[in-house]
């Protein structure tokens, strides 16, 4: 069984509010916040893994991104992954959603032979999960996302996706493309012994030719959407403080719910 | 009949004949961008079985018009059928702008049509509007919530954006507004398969009232801690109110579920007085909460940022007043009902 799993390095999710926007220059500054690949895309490789320990075959990491991100993407190699393919030009830059898609789907159908494509559910940084579906659309395969429970028997997958206050469930049968929901499984901590192992890995750097694409396809310039400006929430607004004793704070909470209407 | 360009779409979320509330939330909003887009229709696009009688709740709340696509076929949702059927209507009509809720199934659904369309999606948008050179724009949150970002849709079309619950104002339900209901048959579901089943769809309602309908919101953020977070359900309970969580409240699982989360990647809330305890002020929940009408906020540092978004700020460990601002309410509620008492037997 050849299942594919997509990785997105994003910066590291703790840091966030470190990011601002340079009011010169307008762009944004994330400077010295470490990559790491999306948290939830851990739990896609995991559940990949678990497969390949099941019923054998291969797990390869497929991801669009920066050529610096090599490092990054490895960390799902010294998870266990076999090899990772890393799709990367600068006409890929500022892609939305399905421009992205489109690099994906280049490269999965080059790499051929798939029997299941796993991605997170949402990146930690757009966080649009726009991705599983417009894969699936695009490499004509059917799809789910937020999936919490996946169980193959024989030619049957039985499968698990998350809704409001429930769930559904679902039976379908290979090829797919699922988006894992971080409620799936618990990802395995990647060892020394691994991190060395990933070193000799294969990993393998696609450019646009190498896909055959062509440029008003990807990147900015083939994405539909385009950014405007970005802002700051802003809020600045003055709280009136108290301080003092818990009986004389629970006395000021009750005057305000009351004057609220909350408390009569 | 022929679609005038320009049409704004909202398509509609319902559960066995009720419609969810993003719906209704969304004709207010897809009413004032046509009347901007130079009085263009308000459509509602109404797929299922037996839901015909829905149309008119659709233009009480705003529809000037309604595509009713009423077939066995789509009885429940499904992501593929919906899908198809909907870039098909698209199709035929143009819109150009489509609106989805941003719940499970919305966002699902709005990104198949898009990559079917290969046209434009804006996810989980905080803000709609029609810019003065024209242009639909876009506001959506990137990192969590710490940045905002306008995104635009240059060329093509429709413009598409989904949108959480709880963004917008629910329009008046007005019954003397009057609307076309248009009639129209899934054709190219006709000989087509679906390569997945849903089996079975288990939901239930979370006990209690739910968090975006209370007056008043109790929310709880780490500072609670596991041992005092029970106050905060008496507490709620004593205003009649929900409980509300921060994302590490509910990973450690002392929140009811994720049902109660607030913020961007949970629920919008706009009760009439959001009290919160622990609760840092991180822009992801704050983007959740930062509409309600009063804002208290109770942490131990008195340079939280929760307080730049507070109304009354109370420095205090959450973990010593909740037991006693409890028992006082208690008190005061007792002392205020022998008062009525009193000022009845008068
Ligand atoms: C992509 C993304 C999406 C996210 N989405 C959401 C979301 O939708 N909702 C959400 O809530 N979070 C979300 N988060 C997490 C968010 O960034 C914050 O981590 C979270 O909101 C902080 O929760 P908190 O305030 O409970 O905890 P902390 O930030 O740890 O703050 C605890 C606060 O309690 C105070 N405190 C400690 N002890 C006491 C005490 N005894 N008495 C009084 N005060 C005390 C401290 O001073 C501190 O201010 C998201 C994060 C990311 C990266
Ligand atoms: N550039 C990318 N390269 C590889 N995978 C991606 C990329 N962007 C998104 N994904 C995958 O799609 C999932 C959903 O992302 P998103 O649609 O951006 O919320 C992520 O969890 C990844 O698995």
């Amino acid at each position: 069984m050849n299942i594919a799993v997509c990785v997105k390095p994003v910066p590291e999710p703790r840091h966030y509010d470190k990011i601002i926007i340079n009011p010169a220059t307008k762009l944004l500054e994330r400077k010295g916040i470490p990559m790491i690949i999306n948290p939830v895309d851990k739990n896609a490789i995991e559940a990949a893994l678990q497969l390949k320990e099941q019923f054998g075959g291969k797990v390869v990491l497929v991801s669009m991104a920066p050529p610096d991100t090599r490092e990054t993407i490895k960390e799902g190699l010294a998870m266990g992954a076999d090899e990772a393919y890393l799709l990367s030009d600068r006409a890929f830059a500022g892609a939305d959603t399905l421009a992205t898609a489109r690099v994906l789907a280049a490269g999965l159908t080059k790499i051929g032979g798939l029997d299941l494509i796993l991605t997170g559910s949402a990146s930690a940084d757009g966080g649009t999960n726009h991705i599983p579906s417009q894969l699936g659309e695009l490499m004509g395969f059917a799809h789910l996302n937020h999936l919490t429970e996946l169980h193959l028997e024989a030619s049957t997958i039985k499968m698990k996706t998350k809704i409001e206050n429930g769930y559904v469930e679902y039976e379908g049968s290979l090829p797919l493309v699922l988006g894992v929901a971080r409620e799936l499984n618990t990802p395995r901590y990647t060892t020394l012994m691994g991190v060395v192992i990933a070193q000799n890995k294969p990993f393998t750097t696609w450019g646009l030719k190498d896909l055959g694409l062509d440029p008003s396809n990807t990147g900015l310039s083939g994405s539909p959407t385009q950014p405007g400006d970005l802002h700051m929430p802003q809020h600045g607004q003055k709280a009136q403080m108290f301080a003092g004793e818990p009986e004389d704070m629970a006395g000021k909470i009750i005057a305000i719910l009351r004057t609220a209407g909350v408390l009569d | 009949m022929e679609q005038q360009p320009g049409a704004v779409w909202v398509v509609v979320e319902q559960n066995g004949g009720i419609l969810a509330e993003v719906t209704l939330e969304l004709l207010g909003k897809a009413r004032d961008l046509a009347a901007l887009g130079g009085g263009a229709h308000a459509s509602a696009v109404l797929l299922g079985s037996k839901i015909e009688s829905l149309a008119e709740e659709l233009i009480a709340h705003g529809a000037d018009q309604v595509i009713l696509m009423d077939a066995p076929r789509l009885t429940l949702y499904q992501n593929d059928t919906y899908a198809l059927v909907l870039a098909e209507l698209v199709k035929k009509h143009r819109p150009e702008i489509v609106l989805f809720g941003a719940s499970y199934y919305g966002s699902e659904l709005s990104a198949t049509v898009a990559a079917k369309l290969e046209t434009g999606l804006a996810a989980h948008c905080l803000d709609l509007y029609i810019n003065d050179r024209g242009e639909f724009v876009q506001v959506v949150p990137a990192f969590g919530g710490m940045i905002l970002g306008d995104i635009l849709c240059p060329t093509a079309r429709p413009q598409l954006a989904s949108v959480k619950p709880g963004m917008f104002q629910k329009p008046d339900r007005d019954t003397t507004r009057s609307g076309e209901t248009l009639i129209e048959t899934p054709t190219v579901l006709e000989g087509y398969a679906s390569p997945l089943k849903a089996v079975r769809v288990v939901q239930s309602q979370p006990a209690g009232l739910p968090l975006e309908k209370a007056a008043t919101v109790v929310a709880g953020g780490w500072g609670v801690g596991q041992e005092a977070w029970h106050f905060l359900d008496q507490l709620a309970g004593e205003l009649s109110g929900a409980v509300g969580c921060t994302r590490p409240a509910l990973d450690e699982g002392w929140a009811a579920g994720e049902h109660a989360m607030i913020g961007t990647s949970g629920k919008t809330v706009r009760p009439q007085v959001y009290i919160g305890f622990g609760v840092s002020g991180a822009t992801h929940h704050m983007a959740g909460m930062k509409d309600s009408g009063v804002i208290i906020n109770i942490n131990k540092d008195p340079a939280a940022t929760v307080f730049q978004v507070s109304d009354y700020g109370v420095v205090a460990d959450a973990k010593e007043l909740l037991p006693v601002l409890l028992e006082k309410i208690r008190e005061y509620k007792g002392k205020s009902k022998s008062q009525a008492t009193i000022k009845c037997i008068q």
